[in-house]
């Protein structure tokens, strides 16, 4: 038991850094909705259902342009393939969890989450209660979500200008800490390199699709350079 | 009603990409060219996020030293490949961005 308790928390720490970035973005998404007519039900039953940032600020957008329905959800279909990424690249790790542990951590696999367990499989290759550490990650991920979806519709238009402070540096500076230990043979550095050049190439492309664009173009010249890493199979 | 609607439907679209493969674990044998491609995708798809949320600010790419977002990327990378701990590398990072925040703030 303290010992799930201890991975809860590591996992909820390990992910600290991305919570105070991903925080402005859930203030600015209330105080959006907010501004555009929603209720305050609605827009917390977003944060609370459907739990993906992306995804609810182009559901904001579009739904202020009047786009159609199925325009809409085809769009957040697209946005979230890169979810599916995350989810197949775990498939080799959660084939030993019940159906319903993955059930309901899957709904909470977020870019942030997924940086988190990453970072944790490749440090700690093997070591059980991989769960633990993924739902004190998500729980704490989904909570902040809330909470500042929330105080953002409250806020509204006195929205403080947090958007402005660069808090979405901690995700950066993770990230890196997380990717740089992961880069052990030449097949990972010009998946990373490539990637990197990519994004930056592709950064105005719509709904992120640049996005996948290059992490696609990055795996195919990781696969191209070598044989693929060790450390992931065990 | 429209909204829970749309709700509903975007719950579904994002909810279905996030378990479906999680849920097939087990169940389907993959192409080993595939899994091997699924290797490489924390990789991928953090560095992709890491140079759009680094480089690209108000919807442009931003190259100038005035970009402290990157210089604390950069200070960072160095710390990381160094000493390959994360708490470092955050430290590292944030400090770095404070200081020219502070220093050089607009």
């Amino acid at each position: 038991m303290q010992q799930k308790r201890k991975l809860m928390l590591l996992g909820a720490l390990e992910t600290l850094p991305l919570v105070i970035a991903a925080f402005p973005f859930g203030i600015v998404f209330g105080a959006m909705a907010q501004t555009n007519g929603l209720s305050f039900a609605v827009t917390a039953g977003m944060s609370a259902i459907v739990f993906a940032g992306s995804s609810q600020f182009i559901a904001l957008t579009l739904l202020a342009s009047a786009a159609a329905l199925p325009v809409i959800v085809m769009t957040v279909f697209i946005v979230n393939l890169r979810q599916m990424l995350y989810s197949a690249n775990l498939m080799h790790h959660v084939e030993h969890w019940s159906q319903r542990w993955r059930a309901v951590l899957a709904f909470w696999l977020t870019d942030e989450t997924f940086a988190a367990v990453t970072d944790r499989l490749n440090r700690h290759p093997g070591e059980p209660g991989l769960r633990w550490f993924y739902l004190g990650s998500a729980l704490f991920m989904y909570g902040f979500w809330q909470i500042s979806s929330v105080l953002g519709y409250l806020l509204g238009e006195q929205v403080p200008g947090l958007a402005h402070w660069g808090l979405d540096v901690a995700m950066v500076v993770a990230f890196v800490g997380i990717v740089v230990p992961a880069l052990k043979v030449r097949a990972d550095w010009g998946c990373a390199v490539t990637a990197f050049g990519c994004a930056l190439f592709s950064y105005d492309w719509p709904y992120q699709s640049g996005l996948l664009f290059s992490a696609v173009l990055g795996i195919g010249v990781g696969l191209l350079l070598g044989r693929h890493r060790e450390a992931g199979y065990v | 009603m429209y909204e829970w609607l749309l709700i509903a439907l975007m719950a579904l679209v994002t909810y279905l990409p996030r378990y479906l493969p999680m849920g097939l674990a087990g169940k389907v044998v993959l192409p080993p060219l595939l899994v091997r491609a699924l290797d490489f995708v924390p990789i991928a798809v953090l560095t992709a996020i890491i140079a759009q949320v680094a480089m690209v600010h108000d919807g442009q790419l931003d190259f100038s030293l005035g970009n402290f977002h990157a210089l604390a990327a950069l200070a960072a990378f160095i710390a990381a490949v160094l000493t390959r701990q994360l708490f470092v590398t955050i430290a590292v990072g944030l400090v770095c961005f404070g200081l020219l925040r502070a220093g050089f703030g607009a």
